[in-house]
């Protein structure tokens, strides 16, 4: 009975028919986007004290994101350099995560780490079978005296004949010493590419060097690496392990003992037995339980993997850290949503005389609470990787930006501003126009 | 036939329950014919402003029918009422209700965001608006803030977001009662103006002098409709 007076439908209007309208009303989605944003902008200092929680929040967690990814990145860096199918004899506790090593040796102090003698390193060398090849790294710094020039603090290694193969290291001119070179405690050293470019204008080869008091004839040079990680391998000598201990007695060079032995498989297949014929070859040589070593035999794969697990409690700190900054982000902008719901309440009871449903109005405190959050963990996101490459240029500390800090910083302030704004939002929603209107 | 803008019978609002019940309106009846200026008065308490409310569809009646322009919107929910708000009721509050931050066109505008408008381009919406600012006489105040407009003229700016959505009904709350006689004099004037353009208008008002400048005056007395009264009536009675 009360269709019969259909009125045409004018522009932008059409005739109520039970509910029939309601596609027809209701907010667009860029004009809850504009009143939202009216409603940021319109306090801009207090909008921009709420969105501090944020801002610091997901800096933070960006910096920290970056700083811990560097660290990592810098280890990576170092145990890959030490190249394939890699074997590490070590001395009890020097790591963490020893596999095979027994507990509560020596008593646990100090005192109980035991390091290894040059003839332990010779021993394995002549026994083990399976392998390519058995090194040591010994090093010290010394002044260089060559070609009329003087470098001082240089790193000078004592390694074994074996070393090029154990670390897949490549000569570039001239070529490494011998096994019996070696032996016979020759006086020889293999430079790195910047000191042989340091010292001699000309071919280094066959040129004498004072290493501290001794000198020694130059044989060959190692191929440029770069700098890997923090270590600056052009930049050393390599003497004969020998020479090290036999000569000098290991003075200068820590002792003379040897704080780990590096042991290169045949291949992967070979490691584990490689691995258990060291235990059983240190472990009988001194007269130990093999099951009990005071030594500790590991691969690279185990050290990235204790690393892993390290830098894996480090992120979930770092992601509760976040958590709790974001929350206690996201409670500021519910506290300061409820006060502006109730500054605004004339202003809802007007919208909804107007037409505002209450999903209008929900959705316009909503999308202003996301703004708030968003921009929040926008300026975050800016003020963090700026923060990260700042901190890495200048910090002395590696940081590498991490590309799921992105998703993560837009993602996280999304799920706050929708998560604490959605409260406010119904609330004002729920608001009856009569009251609202009456509302000073 | 007669043309029924609102057709109120036997309405009902009762608020609270049992013992405390207080019925604010009791079995009302109210007709207001399109291109009628009716004036509703009647002393605090009277149940004045709930009518008001349920006519303006921003409250609803605990019992009775409601018809506004055709159409029943007794039983609405609180969305489809506001849909019927926006399209059907222009309202024109006592203390004028604009958005300060708003220019006076941004708030003659304001109702188009909430229905099918949005189709019309922002040029499209803005000129309408401009044309209803003009129609009211402020054609060159279109960026002023309200508070950069006297009382009168923002009340002005109220009457043409009132207008915007070309609603069936202007209701009208106390409409001069933040002004004074020569801003009062103004809105009246723009009142008839738009009544003789065929608007139909719904005015509530204590003002003896303002409410009888209607067609037709509707008192409520006690939740009821007491003695409506034409003006040939009450000239008959002079």
């Amino acid at each position: 009975m009360l269709q019969d007076t259909v009125r045409p439908a004018s522009a932008g209007r059409q005739t109520l028919q039970d509910g029939s309208f309601k596609d027809l009303h209701g907010m667009t989605l860029s004009n809850s986007f504009n009143v939202a944003w009216e409603g940021v902008m319109l306090n801009k200092l207090r909008s921009f004290l709420t969105t501090l929680g944020i801002i610091i929040g997901v800096a933070a967690v960006i910096v920290m994101l970056a700083v811990s990814a560097g660290a990592e990145a810098e280890i990576e860096d170092q145990i890959s350099g030490l190249g394939a199918n890699l074997i590490m004899v070590t001395p009890f506790r020097s790591f963490g995560g020893v596999r095979g090593a027994g507990r509560g040796f020596g008593g646990g102090g100090p005192g109980a780490i035991t390091t290894f003698t040059y003839d332990e390193v010779l021993f394995l060398s002549q026994n083990l079978d399976n392998i390519a090849g058995v090194s040591l790294e010994q090093s010290t710094t010394q002044n260089v005296k060559g070609g009329g020039s003087t470098l001082t603090g240089v790193s000078i290694v004592g390694v074994t004949a074996d070393f090029l193969e154990v670390r897949d290291y490549e000569i570039g001119q001239g070529r490494f010493f011998t096994q019996s070179e070696n032996d016979a405690i020759q006086r020889v050293a293999v430079l790195g590419a910047g000191i042989a470019e340091d010292l001699f204008d000309g071919n280094p080869i066959g040129q004498q060097v004072r290493i501290g008091s001794s000198r020694f004839t130059v044989i060959g040079v190692m191929a440029e690496q770069g700098v890997v990680g923090a270590t600056d391998n052009d930049g050393r000598i390599y003497i004969p392990a020998a020479v090290v201990f036999k000569r000098f007695g290991g003075s200068g060079f820590g002792g003379d003992r040897v704080r780990m032995i590096l042991v290169k498989a045949e291949s992967g297949d070979v490691m584990d037995g490689v691995m258990e014929q060291i235990t059983s070859l240190l472990a009988g040589r001194r007269q130990i339980d093999p099951s009990e070593p005071n030594f500790g035999v590991r691969t690279q794969q185990d050290i990235v993997d204790a690393r892993a697990s390290t830098t894996a409690a480090f992120r979930s700190l770092l992601a509760w850290v976040a958590a709790v900054s974001l929350v206690v982000g996201g409670i500021g902008i519910m506290n300061i949503m409820l006060v502006s719901v109730t500054e605004r309440t004339r202003e809802i009871g007007l919208r909804q005389a107007l037409g505002a449903r209450p999903r209008d109005v929900q959705r316009q405190f909503l999308l202003e609470a996301v703004m708030l959050s968003l921009v929040g963990g926008l300026a975050g996101l800016f003020i963090g990787v700026a923060g990260s490459v700042v901190f890495g240029a200048l910090g002395g500390m590696r940081t590498e930006l991490v590309p799921l800090s992105l998703p993560l910083a837009f993602g996280a302030s999304a799920a706050v501003g929708i998560f604490f704004g959605y409260y406010p939002a119904t609330q004002a929603a729920r608001l009856d126009p009569i009251e609202a209107l009456r509302r000073e | 036939m007669n043309d029924l803008v609102i057709e109120i019978t036997k309405l009902t609002k009762t608020y609270g329950e049992g013992d405390i019940a207080v019925h604010a309106l009791k079995e009302l009846d109210l007709q207001v014919e399109r291109g009628e200026f009716v004036a509703i008065m009647g002393p605090s308490g009277s149940g004045k402003s709930t009518l008001m409310n349920i006519i303006g569809c921003l409250d609803r009646a605990t019992n009775g029918l409601y018809i506004l322009d055709g159409e029943e919107v007794s039983r609405l929910n609180r969305d489809q009422l506001a849909a019927v708000r926006n399209r059907k009721v222009g309202f024109v509050f006592q203390s004028y209700n604009l958005l300060p931050r708003l220019s006076a066109r941004k708030n003659v505008m304001l109702p188009m965001m909430y229905n099918g408008f949005q189709n019309w381009s922002e040029e499209q919406r803005s000129e309408r608006a401009s044309e209803l600012l003009d129609l009211v006489g402020l054609g060159d105040r279109l960026h002023h803030l309200p508070t950069e407009l006297s009382g009168g003229q923002q009340q002005r700016v109220a009457i043409a977001r009132a207008l915007i959505n070309d609603p069936s009904l202007i209701l009208a709350d106390e409409p001069t009662g933040n002004l004074d006689t020569r801003s009062s004099t103004e809105i009246m004037g723009i009142f008839h103006r738009l009544h003789a353009q065929g608007a139909t208008i719904v005015m509530v008002t204590h003002e003896q002098e303002r409410a009888h400048e209607a067609q037709r005056v509707v008192n409520v007395l006690d939740g009821r409709v007491v003695a409506p009264q034409s003006r040939i009536d009450r000239l008959v009675d002079a």
